[in-house]
């Protein structure tokens, strides 16, 4: 029988938007969480945290609030872009947003504070401003850890079940991602249809992650600092 | 010319015991050395200097440009102070070559000078065969120089060193000398450099600056430092003394001679102008100015018995070590013979004594 393969590259296409967005917002937040100190800076951190923790549906009835049609937000997004958030393939790109953005931060954090703080001084020292350190500095310096961090989030995106069906439904061909197409499959009792998609995105998951572990080794030699 | 009188408070946490860096200091161009043991401050002054650390209060000039100000909260950021700094680690960026290193410091030039500049750098410090390597690939002499052409490149006002000869070898060590006597000729401008050896310090400073606990407790050519300890404090971290609690028994201007009462024994030094009879005071004999030599019968005179505790075998001498926290230079041939003995006489010449 012919399977359909819509769900997997809606959650490919979901899961790469997403990771872009992540990087854009979560490296920042990230870097500042690691460089600069303001108050309440753990609370920000353990608020990033909760998505790890919290049951998906928890966070999909919170982003459901916010988004909702009712909701300013979700007013603000239909005025500008003509129609509704929820319930689009747009909706499941925000839900795979907060189910990985908070790995990424996590671990773009603790790459920034691992890096030595010589070099930073050192960049300052010769000039750079905080943008040309940023740029020249400590991305390159941690740009395997990002990397890395970056294909777990997208690996994680690609998983996410609970919030996208709360925020995006479950209409196949339009937001039916991957895992909710297996949830449909095995509960409509097409076996060889879920055995096949399970099959291909564990073996997709797989290679990500074994990219990642490759992207984690050091390139510069044991130690980054020579003494 | 940098004058900086800056005050920095750590206070005392859970785990940890306070420090105050509390410092006024000067260097022209020359070479200033700041010695003190580890945990003295000397980095951290060094630190405030080139902008990393925020002082409490005081003021740093740059000639007549102010760099900070806790008064009018001025504080010119690292970034734009003009400052070479060479790290105790180097800090070469590990994923750049030694050319792109120091391209990155280049980009303070106008564009087209930094080429030509960068090619002058990699020749003046011998960097011709691995411009193009890593810093992981390459020796740590080359590491050391780069990191000081790095250092150099865009014309600094002035140059700081972080124990730049920590973890060299002696061949390096001498190299890495050169090059700082060359730069001091070349740029002519400030060098602050912070060692805790004192071979280094004797060697390449022009004016030295003792630091103990966060404060300059005395500066000087290092020669006068050597011959002049200010305090016993002093004294103690240079490391080079005997120190002697005596009492001044007699004082005779007449024959330049004075009597002086250590523990049971009486010794005799030169005249001490400005202190009277009775005055307790602490005398500093350099090692190397003592005689020591195995008892034989009685101490004569100026002689102290002692008992060895401890040889030093070192490259160009013999530190005896006695009890009572005494101590001996001696050549190697002087000691040959006397390894048996237990018993010893230090002689300390009148001249020798000196009053702190």
């Amino acid at each position: 029988m012919a399977i359909d393969w819509f769900p997997l590259w809606l959650s490919l296409r979901v899961a790469a938007i997403s990771t872009t967005i992540a990087l854009v917002l979560g490296l920042w937040l990230a870097w500042a969480l690691a460089n600069r100190k303001f108050r309440g800076k753990e609370i920000v951190d353990a608020a990033i945290t909760l998505p790890l923790v919290l049951p998906p549906t928890v966070l999909g009835y919170y982003l459901l609030v916010t988004f909702g049609r009712a909701s300013p937000l979700g007013k603000v997004y239909e005025w500008a872009f003509g129609t509704p958030l929820v319930f689009t393939w747009q909706a499941a790109v925000v839900a795979a947003l907060f189910h990985s953005t908070p790995l990424l931060i996590k671990s773009a954090r603790a790459a920034f504070e691992s890096v030595d703080h010589s070099f930073e001084r050192a960049a300052r020292n010769l000039g750079a401003s905080e943008m040309r350190l940023f740029w020249r500095v400590t991305l390159p310096l941690t740009r395997r850890s990002i990397l890395a961090a970056a294909a777990l989030a997208f690996a994680r995106a690609l998983g996410d079940f609970g919030i996208t069906l709360m925020i995006a439904g479950n209409i196949p061909g339009r937001t039916q991602t991957i895992a909710l197409a297996i949830y449909d499959a095995v509960e409509s009792g097409n076996g060889a249809a879920a055995r096949m998609m399970v099959l291909v995105i564990s073996a997709v998951a797989l290679v990500i992650l074994s990219l990642a572990n490759r992207f984690a080794t050091n390139p510069f030699g044991p130690r980054q600092t020579p003494l | 010319m940098i004058r900086a009188r800056i005050r920095k408070q750590f206070p005392a946490g859970r785990d940890s015991a306070g420090f105050t860096l509390d410092v006024d200091l000067q260097a022209g161009s020359a070479i200033t050395v700041l010695f003190g043991p580890s945990g003295s401050g000397k980095t951290l002054a060094l630190d405030c200097i080139a902008g990393f650390v925020r002082p409490d209060e005081g003021r740093i000039m740059l000639d007549d440009d102010i760099l900070f100000d806790g008064a009018t909260g001025v504080h010119v950021p690292a970034r734009n102070r003009r400052c070479g700094y060479v790290f105790q680690n180097y800090a070469l960026f590990p994923h750049m070559t030694l050319r792109q290193n120091l391209q990155f410091a280049a980009e303070r030039l106008p564009r087209l000078e930094r080429h030509r500049k960068v090619n002058e750098m990699i020749e003046k410090f011998r960097l011709g065969d691995v411009p193009g390597r890593r810093p992981h690939q390459v020796s740590g002499g080359q590491k050391q120089r780069c990191s000081i052409a790095r250092a150099l490149i865009a014309s600094p006002r002035f140059l700081l060193l972080d124990e730049p000869a920590r973890g060299l070898d002696a061949p390096l060590r001498e190299e890495l000398y050169s090059i700082l006597r060359e730069v001091r000729a070349d740029f002519r401008i400030p060098v602050l450099l912070v060692t805790h050896d004192l071979d280094e310090g004797f060697q390449l400073g022009d004016e030295m600056l003792v630091v103990r606990d966060g404060r300059i407790v005395q500066s000087g050519p290092p020669r006068t430092v050597i011959e002049q300890p200010a305090s016993v404090e002093v004294a103690r971290l240079l490391g080079l003394y005997n120190l002697l609690p005596v009492e001044i028994k007699a004082l005779d201007p007449s024959r330049n001679s004075s009597r002086l009462r250590y523990k049971e024994f009486d010794l005799t030094g030169l005249y001490i102008p400005g202190h009277l009879i009775g005055d307790k005071v602490w005398m500093c004999i350099r090692r190397d100015e003592v005689r020591a030599m195995p008892r034989e019968g009685k101490p004569g005179p100026n002689q102290i018995p002692a008992t060895l505790e401890n040889v030093i075998d070192r490259p160009g001498s013999l530190r005896l070590d006695f009890a009572e926290d005494l101590a001996a230079e001696m050549p190697h041939a002087q000691f040959n013979g006397s390894e048996r003995a237990k018993e010893w006489l230090i002689e300390f010449p009148p001249a020798s004594l000196r009053v702190i």
